[in-house]
């Protein structure tokens, strides 16, 4: 998705004309039918979303299902200002910065192993597969070891270590393979005129791998922000005593139920489109200077 | 960790000959590009050794250990642990409950993240309309899962939509409990969830398929069942095998939505892995996360043999 995401333009022109459908004219009888799957996933996709976020603005007599009962911000409030519902203030704050963090790291670390993967180097393979294994382990596995390895070190498992360290094991491998997918659209040609024009190994990266790839490092950086602010089994054994906020929903879930639930998945949604719509603007915007620039 | 990668991203640049067009004897050349090539992965490399290796190695080792019972462990050696999950009753009958939602959101993810993949490349005949789709099918992706999850609540519930729709219109009367809480829920979350992980990759590989063979197949005589059978199919496999890694993976190491969407009534092998954990148990779970991950090696290295990914991400 995120090399569809990157080169949105790119791949625009030229497919243009090869994405038409074979069958021009009518529209075959299978069209139809996988039209309407089509707006059965999405209606599956976002129906139950928008209900949560419809009932969370109920008022005080609000409850977990339809009808909706009156209108207010009353489950807001109860949200941010109630202790019974936890530290829901402390915990969102935390996540954010934690995300913050894994998101520079992810995008730092990914780009970089980006640059390494391009050529073959022996055990290549082997950093690889760590890496897919990283990936498909069971998170709560994984928690639980790196839990008892901070324990046998003696350390103190907390957010900003134990749980930042489990975090990244989750996102780089995802950044490193949207990175796989943005560098196999780079044209190497770029970076050999580079060499031709006297530039150093670092100039090269700085002044025309990062500004080429810029879209793609959003992309990562989308990634690495979303999966760690929602990441939940790394973190049940990792983030120590302080809780981040998925470890507040998950213990929301087993014992509030008030539409305060329903208010906190409307805010962590808002805070994800922020994001989403940050990144998918700046990739455009990148794009829009990159084509004027072309141009004049 | 950001300063352990800037030093090593300098010692990178430092170390290295300014272009790759200089070119002294083969031998130096190869030992430069993989001193290179590790100094480049060696961030990545920092952090998968102590938060992926390790904690790995730890539960191992964890597994062999004996326990009094509070949480103490005994360095030593027993097989005590495997003996006891391997004994016992309830491990076959977790390993059928996951093997059960594993095989039903394969397919189901399979089904409709396939024909979603081969409606927006093969029917959207607008590019940057079949752009816009993919991207409303993945903006979810990017939100809270847990989130997604409960908000099955308010249509599942006893008095949910649902419920609710069915018995105004007369087909039923009592109120359907088995919608939320019930295995049939935590299938449709997944479904809900991992549908996601199947149309990316299978978009990708469809949408790499040149149109003009499926021209030349139509105009060859070919039916539409044919085509789909003999050039669809196969040349989508390598995104189908991601799109399996993905969600088998996701859902075999899954404990958080059977434990919520079945409502306690169902477990899994993970979600057994958590209570033991959670009454200290730790060898018993060590060692019964240690065969659900030799399990998971052996179905994802079998996915593998028939696609090689790294290839199939860079092409």
């Amino acid at each position: 998705m995120s090399a569809v995401l990157a080169d949105m333009p790119e791949t625009v022109a030229p497919a243009t004309t090869k994405a038409i459908a074979p069958s021009k004219g009518g529209r075959p009888w299978t069209f139809y039918v996988l039209a309407t799957l089509f707006a059965l996933y999405v209606l599956a996709l976002y129906g139950p979303m928008f209900c949560i976020y419809i009932l969370s603005f109920q008022d005080i007599r609000g409850g977990l299902v339809f009808p909706m009962k009156g209108q207010s911000l009353h489950w807001f409030v109860d949200l941010f200002t109630q202790v019974r519902t936890g530290d829901v203030k402390g915990s969102f704050d935390r996540s954010i910065k934690l995300a913050v963090i894994v998101t520079i790291i992810t995008v730092v670390v990914s780009f970089l192993a980006g640059l390494g993967f391009r050529k073959r180097f022996r055990g290549d393979t082997v950093v690889f597969y760590t890496m897919i294994g990283s990936l498909v382990a069971p998170g709560l596995v994984l928690g639980l070891g790196t839990g008892l390895l901070f324990q046998a070190l003696g350390l103190n498992a907390s957010w900003y270590t134990s749980a930042l360290g489990a975090q990244l094991s989750w996102t780089l491998p995802f950044g490193v393979l949207v990175m796989f997918a943005v560098m196999s659209r780079f044209n190497h040609v770029w970076e050999e005129a580079a060499y031709d024009l006297g530039a150093s190994r670092w100039q090269s990266i700085r002044l025309v791998m990062i500004p080429v790839l810029a879209p793609g490092l959003v992309a990562v950086a989308l990634f690495g922000f979303t999966l760690s602010h929602d990441e939940f089994a790394r973190s049940l054994q990792t983030a120590g005593s302080l809780n981040t906020l998925p470890l507040e929903i998950w213990s929301m879930t087993l014992n509030v139920t008030s539409p305060s639930l329903y208010a906190l998945g409307t805010v962590t949604t808002i805070v994800s489109f922020i994001v989403i719509g940050a990144s998918l603007g700046s990739i455009v915007l990148i794009q829009k200077k990159r084509g004027s620039n072309a141009k004049g | 960790m950001t300063r352990r990668c800037k030093r090593s991203d300098f010692e990178a640049f430092a170390d290295m000959q300014p272009g790759p067009s200089s070119a002294p004897s083969l031998a130096q050349t190869t030992s430069r590009a993989n001193l290179a090539g590790w100094l480049y992965v060696s961030p990545l490399v920092l952090v998968l050794v102590p938060f992926f290796v390790a904690p790995i190695l730890v539960v191992l080792a964890a597994s062999f250990f004996a326990t009094d019972g509070f949480g103490g462990l005994t360095p030593g050696f027993t097989l005590a642990s495997y003996v006891e999950v391997l004994h016992s009753a309830l491990t076959l009958k977790l390993y059928l409950a996951t093997i059960k939602f594993t095989l039903l959101t394969w397919v189901f993810t399979l089904i409709i993240g396939f024909f979603v993949a081969y409606f927006l490349v093969f029917h959207v005949r607008n590019q940057l309309l079949a752009i816009g789709l993919f991207l409303l099918c993945t903006v979810p992706f990017w939100t809270s899962n847990i989130i997604r999850m409960i908000s099955w609540i308010p249509l599942l519930g006893k008095e949910g939509l649902i419920n609710q729709a069915l018995l105004a219109t007369g087909v039923i009367r009592q109120p359907l409990e088995v919608l939320l809480f019930s295995d049939l829920a935590v299938v449709i979350a997944y479904v809900h969830q991992l549908t996601i992980f199947m149309i990316v990759p299978i978009f990708n590989s469809m949408a790499r398929i040149d149109k003009k063979l499926i021209e030349a197949a139509i105009d060859a005589g070919a039916s539409r069942f044919d085509i789909m059978r003999l050039i669809v199919v196969p040349m989508s496999k390598s995104g189908i095998a991601l799109g399996t890694i993905f969600v088998v993976s996701i859902v075999m190491g899954d404990f958080f939505v059977v434990k919520v969407m079945s409502g306690g009534g169902s477990a899994s092998v993970v979600s057994a892995f958590y209570e033991d954990v959670g009454v200290l148990q730790y060898p018993t779970a060590a060692a019964s996360a240690v065969l659900l991950t030799l399990v998971l090696v052996a179905i994802v290295s079998l996915i593998l043999r028939t696609v090689d990914i790294r290839q199939e991400i860079t092409r």
